[in-house]
Parts: structure tokens; sequence; C-alpha cells
């Protein structure tokens, strides 16, 4: 037995199981929940009713409870917390909690139960929660005896939010929110865990080993990605001086952005499937890559066999099973990012080798030949709104004004255009669902980010079709005057999906057309917030200034093209080097095989 | 073990786990959702008042589908340990099967002078049939196997493998 299984029996039993829940909570430094009530998890709402401590916010549906406490996590650093209750509750949760898994964003999901006498008996709003969730969490309980709740409740928190942090389930049948249950405190930090033991230092070996092929290196790369952002802002600022000091480009993949500065000119932009041109060559042509906190994703690589092919690759990430997963390195690194780099600096002070300078300085001389490709142009003539003009607009207008800006997504073509022409240069304040993909994220993730930030600027951007995967937290912003900004690019297409059948199935654009879209204006007006719209390019500045100064939850409807296509573009099956570039080159999807139809 | 020409191999691997509801559905789900191969898997309460149990997984794939299953079976909240038994040296495997053979006459006198030369033991007769007991690898089980089906092989249950290294060093926790 377990000092704290001791404790347990011998402390007094004063508190019900859902008043313990909550001391822990507290004690977690828990200052909000995003969930919804109901049957089963009604003994934690009438705690919740009897303090102040913990604020509860009512969302309008389960899903956006996760991604509005996602929203809260990635913008702050904390754990995200949500509440729901049994059967629906949790399914409907679901979704959220695969999209924090995939992109390790730590919150913890408190479900209810059916009291633990009926289950298995297909009761009432019964689900096998921990069955269903197992997959789609990094670990889940499910509590059947008071004398474990707190120990759970502490150790949830430990492991949603160390390591590579993820979501984690506590499943709370009903009859042990009732009865009593003793309370025990966390263990100290310092005191491990009996089996769950992520590794955060890492090996100084290997980091020499690093150093030394990186200093020997003629067109290295810097690759870094979202594990940057988890490993707190400071990992943030290595990162940075890391860059300089070696004085290599810098990609971000899309979870990574803001972890090195947009602005920065060592900043070659974002790689992968619609990054910029010169961050893929440079990653074709590198001849050594250094991976941190990125998972080679397949949205990053492209054709696996052509990726990188000339390049010696060292990868660091907390998660041992990123590594070797699916692109072969050389130097594999495990451990906390910011420890990573911290070691990094410091053992290429001490290593002796020389740089070579003057190769470096032709690395820079052909990437900025690649730069002036330009990949990022667009022309805005003519009275129809360009979507990339409209989010450099919007872009340029919160920098001019100087308010601390977090931008969150939903997913699409949208998400591209946000991804590629809003600049960040600080960690946490881009928010979108990279690994999973999910419609429907932006819009509660915003409110989460607003709930964590209430006087900063808040906007998510989106499509038409996404928002209205979760337009029912209009409610829940209004409820709480959250003034959440939703800047839709309105081309009344799922574009992203259009675009994909424009170029590789013959333009049979097979339901992708959004028939009968609502009346945007009105449907925030309906939901007692203010509609704008912007129809015409001249429109565009000052409906941005307008919806930027309401201070209230704000629809911006920008019709903008139907038929722009996200470029540049690495079709499906195609290497770094093999990207279309814009309108007119479509002619090399046209070589897509089938092979490379079937990726997604 | 290695298959060289398409770079498969055969691993064994030691789980050391929490014994706790849930643990068994979560090593199962992994290699089922990540599509891993199990050629067998046993599992049950080993050491420390039953609070701990050992898996033992026999697989396939390529080195690095193998690195991956230790990697993803180790980053499981409950494992403690886990060991690739293959790779680590010298090790004994050993499995357990129930076999029963159905015959009369010659057949059945061949059955029971192969089992004696199997060291296979006889846990139950009939007239008309017996029941044969035996450890060993999988080899051998399959070539017992193999002599008893034109005797008369009618049912045969194994437990799949479980695996221990040679020497001194043990998996702890």
């Amino acid at each position: 037995m377990s000092a704290t299984a001791e404790i347990a029996e011998t402390a007094p039993l004063t508190l019900s199981g859902a008043e313990v829940v909550l001391r822990a909570l507290k004690e977690q430094g828990v200052e909000v929940i995003f969930g919804y009530p109901g049957g089963a998890v009604l003994p934690i709402y009438d705690a919740i009713f009897q303090q102040n401590a913990i604020r509860h916010i009512l969302v309008r549906h389960e899903q956006a409870a996760v991604h509005a406490a996602e929203g809260y996590a990635r913008s702050t650093g904390k754990v995200g917390v949500v509440l729901v209750t049994s059967g629906p509750g949790a399914t409907n949760a679901v979704t959220g909690l695969v999209d924090a898994l995939m992109d390790s964003i730590p919150i913890i999901c408190l479900t209810g139960q059916v009291p633990t006498h009926l289950i298995g008996n297909d009761a009432f709003q019964e689900a096998d929660t921990t069955g269903i969730t197992r997959p789609a969490t990094k670990h889940n309980y499910l509590v059947k005896k008071s004398a474990d709740l707190a120990r759970v409740m502490h150790e949830a928190f430990r492991v949603a939010s160390t390591g590579r942090p993820g979501p984690v389930v506590v499943d709370l049948p009903k009859d042990i929110l009732i009865n009593k249950a003793p309370y025990v405190e966390a263990p100290p930090a310092n005191v491990p865990h009996r089996s769950y033991r992520p590794q955060t230092e890492p090996d100084m070996g290997q980091i020499r080993r690093a150093v030394a092929l990186m200093k020997a290196s003629k067109r290295a790369v810097v690759y870094a990605g979202g594990g940057v952002i988890n490993a707190g802002p400071e990992a943030s600022r290595l990162l940075r001086e890391f860059v300089r000091m070696t004085g290599l480009p810098c990609t971000n993949t899309l979870m990574g952005l803001g972890a090195f500065p947009a602005s920065d000119p060592q900043f070659i932009g974002m790689l992968g499937m619609h990054g910029t041109y010169e961050a893929n060559l440079v990653m074709h042509g590198c001849d050594v890559m250094f991976n941190i906190g990125a998972r080679f994703d397949d949205r990053v690589t492209g054709k696996l066999s052509h990726f990188s092919p000339g390049s010696k690759k060292i990868h660091a990430d907390i998660d041992p099973s990123s590594i070797n997963k699916n692109v072969r390195v050389d130097v594999p690194i495990v451990g906390d990012a910011g420890r990573v780099l911290a070691l990094m600096i410091e053992a290429w002070r001490d290593d002796k080798q020389t740089q070579d300078r003057e190769a470096l300085a032709e690395w820079w001389r052909q990437i900025d030949a690649w730069r002036r490709q330009d990949c990022l142009r667009y022309t805005q003539r003519g009275s129809i709104i360009k979507p990339q003009h409209a989010v450099k607009r919007l872009y340029e207008i919160t920098r001019e004004l100087g308010r601390d800006t977090f931008i969150t997504t939903e997913v699409g073509q949208h998400q591209m255009w946000a991804a590629q022409y809003f600049g960040f240069d600080k960690p946490n304040r881009w928010m979108t669902s990279g690994g999973l993909g999910t419609m429907g994220y932006g819009l509660p993730a915003a409110m989460g980010v607003q709930i964590a930030h209430p006087d900063a600027l808040v906007i998510d951007i989106a499509g038409e079709a996404s928002i209205l995967m979760n337009i029912q937290e209009m409610a829940t912003l209004c409820q709480y005057r959250l003034p959440v900004k939703v800047f839709i690019l309105n081309n009344e297409y799922m574009g992203m999906v259009r675009q994909w059948q424009e170029l590789l199935h013959g333009g049979r654009y097979s339901e992708s057309y959004s028939e009968a879209l609502p009346d945007f204006v009105k449907l925030a007006e309906a939901f007692h917030g203010v509609g704008l719209r912007a129809e015409r390019p001249e429109d565009l500045d000052r409906v941005i200034r307008e919806m930027i100064a309401i201070d209230r939850p704000v629809i911006a409807d920008i019709c903008v093209a139907k038929d722009e296509n996200c470029f540049p573009m690495i079709p499906s099956g195609a290497a770094h080097n093999e990207m279309i570039l814009g309108p007119g080159q479509e002619g090399g999807v046209a070589g897509v095989t089938d092979e490379g139809k079937v990726l997604v | 073990m290695s298959d060289s020409q398409n770079g498969f191999r055969t691993a064994t691997i030691a789980v050391l786990v929490e014994n706790e509801a849930g643990v068994l559905a979560r090593v199962i789900g992994l290699f089922s959702g990540r599509g891993y191969n199990i050629d067998s898997l046993t599992v049950a309460a080993v050491e420390d008042g039953g609070r701990q149990s050992r898996i033992t997984i026999v697989t396939s794939g390529t080195e690095m589908v193998i690195e991956q299953i230790k990697a993803q079976l180790d980053r499981l909240v409950p494992v403690y340990k886990v060991s690739d038994l293959s790779l680590e040296g010298p090790h004994l495997v050993r499995e357990l099967a129930l076999i029963k053979v159905v015959g009369q006459g010659e057949h059945r006198v061949e059955a029971l002078r192969l089992a004696d030369a199997f060291r296979a033991r006889v846990v139950d007769a009939t007239t008309g049939s017996f029941v044969f007991e035996m450890t060993g690898n999988a080899e051998k089980i399959d070539a017992f196997c193999a002599l008893m089906r034109p005797l008369g092989l009618a049912e045969v249950c194994r437990t799949g493998a479980v695996a221990i290294a040679r020497g001194p060093a043990g998996l702890a926790a």
C-alpha cells in the first residue's frame, strides 16, 4: 500500500466526493472549468454552486467545452479543465479529446458516470467512457473507490501536464461523488510516480554529437514545432538565442508558429504542404536538420522516400515514440525542448570546432534567391476581396493598433491563409487544430482564450462552413460578454475540399458548395452579438477596424473570391521540391498518381 | 530469428505493468489501433502482492516497427518496464499446450510412443482418447501437433509464450 493510500484511510471523512473533486482542482490551481451539467454530475454542480474559488463557464455543446479548455491551455500553458455528464456528455467530448491528444494539449476532462452498481447494466445515459476514450486520451481513470478519488485527481494533473502533454479523462460514478471521501494533498512534484516517469533531461553526449554535426554543416536548418511552445515561453526565448548564435535559417511547423518570431530575418516561414517555397527547399536541400519538438508529420514531410534526401537528421522530442516513427534519424535526443535548447547553447559555446561561415553565407545567398520567388504574392484588384488580402490587412491593422492579439482558426483554406499571412512574434498566440484538423475548433477555442485573457484581442479566423459546426457558442460568448471576433472568409464553399476537387478530381464539386447559408449579420444579431459585412475591397479596412473597436462578440462576414486556391501547395504524394507555386502551374497536379490520391 | 529478405524479425517482449483494470485493453488497443501484429500474448499477476502483472508479447515487424512498439508500450502510464528479450541476449521461451488425440489401435500406441519421445504427459485418458500436456517452445509444440495430425489430433489449446532472460539479471521495475 502506498503512503497516500494509508493517509487516505486515516483521513477524516468530512467531504463528499464532489467536494473532494473541487478541492483537488483548487489545490491544482484551477481557476476555471468549461462544462455542461447533467444527471450524473449534479453533485459536482451542487458543490460548484456553493463555492467561489472556481469559475464555471457554461458552454452549449460538450465538444466546445474541450476546445475552449484547449484554447485556455494553449494560450496560458496551464491545464484546461472540462466537466461533462455521463453518456452523451462524454461521447460529445470525444472529438475534443482526440484533438487535444493529437496536438499535445494538457486537458483534464471530468466525466460523470452512472453509479458503480449500475455500471454495465445499460443504465440511462451510461456509456463505457473509459473504453471509448482509451485511444482518445493520454490516460484515463474510472474511480471505483472513494479512497482513490483524491489521489487519482492529482495523478491526472501530473499525467496531463508533464512529459508530452495530453488529455486525461477521470470518469466519476455518481455514488463516488455523493459518498464521503477522504482528501489527500498532491504528492510533491519530486516524488516520482510508480510507473509513469517521462524523461525530460536530455543526454549530454547526444547534445554534443548534435552540436558537432551542426557546426560541421554547410547547409543546416532548424525545424521547430509545437513542442517548443509546450515547453513554455522560456524555450521559445532559447530557440531565438540558439538560432541567432548559429546564424541558421529557422522554419516552424503549423503548431510551432510563434515559437520563433515571424518578423526575424532568419525566419523562412512555415514548412509543409502549404509552407513557403524557401522553407520547403531548405528542408529538401539541407545537409543537417535539427528538428526540435516536431514530429515529421505527413503534412510536413510530403513523400517520405523523397524527404530531405541528403541530410543528417537530429530529432529532439520529449516523446521517445515520436523518434524514428516516420523518419529515420541520425541523432535522437529525448528531452524537454527547453532543456535541450539550453544545453545546445551551452555545448555550442564549448565546442572548439569553428563554424564554416563562408558556407553559411553561401547557404543564405541560395535561400535569398528562393525567397525572391515571393511565393506568397497575390494581386488584389477588381471588386472582389482576395482572402489572402483580408488576412494580411487583419494582421497589419492589429499590428498597427499594437494590441496583444490571439488568433484561433477553424480548418481549411482560411486556416492555411491565416498561417501564411498572419505573423506571430510570440508563442501561445496561435491556436489551431493541427493534427486532427477539427472544423468547429476555432470559435470555442477563442472563447477559452478570451476567458484566460479578458483584455486581449481574440480573433477566430474562420470559414463559413467550419463556423457552423460550433456556432451555438455565440450564445456562450454573449452570456459571458466575451468580445471574441469571428472573422469569416466567406467563399460559399468548403474551400479546401473544393480546391482538391478542382486539382485532383476533375473539377467535380461534389457536395462542397455551401447552399442556403445563413445571413451571418442577422445570425450574430440573433445571438445578441454584432454582425458586420465586407463585400468590396474598399469595405475591408473599415469593417476590420469597426470589428476590433466593438467591445462585444462580433461576426464579420468577409465575402471573398469564391474560387481562390491556397498556394504554394505540395500535392499529395509529392516531394518538397515538387511544389506548385500558383495558378497556371496546376499542370503539375495532373501527374499525381493514384498512390498520391490515396493520401489525405 | 530474423528474415533478412524483408527486414522482418520476431520479437519477444516482456512488459511489467501495474495490475489495474483496463491495462490489458490498453496494450491490446495499442496493437490493434496502430496495426501491429500480435503472434501471442500472455498475462498474469506475478509479484508484489499481485500489484504487478507481466505480459509477454510475441510480435513481428521491421526493426523500425518493433522499436515503435516498444516506445509506444513504454509510454503507457501503468507500464513499469519494457524489455526486448530477443535483443537483450539469451532467454528461455516456454509455452504450455493441451492436446487431445482421438483414435484406436496402432494409432493410439504410436501417439503414446511419440508423446513419450516429446516428454508430453498424459493428463487424461479414455479408451478412445488422450489429452497430452506438454511444455516447450513454439517449434516443439508445432512439431508434435504435426505428428499427431494423422494419428487423430482432435483439439489443441495453447497458452502462448512466456519468456525470461537467462542469467542473474531480472526485469525489476
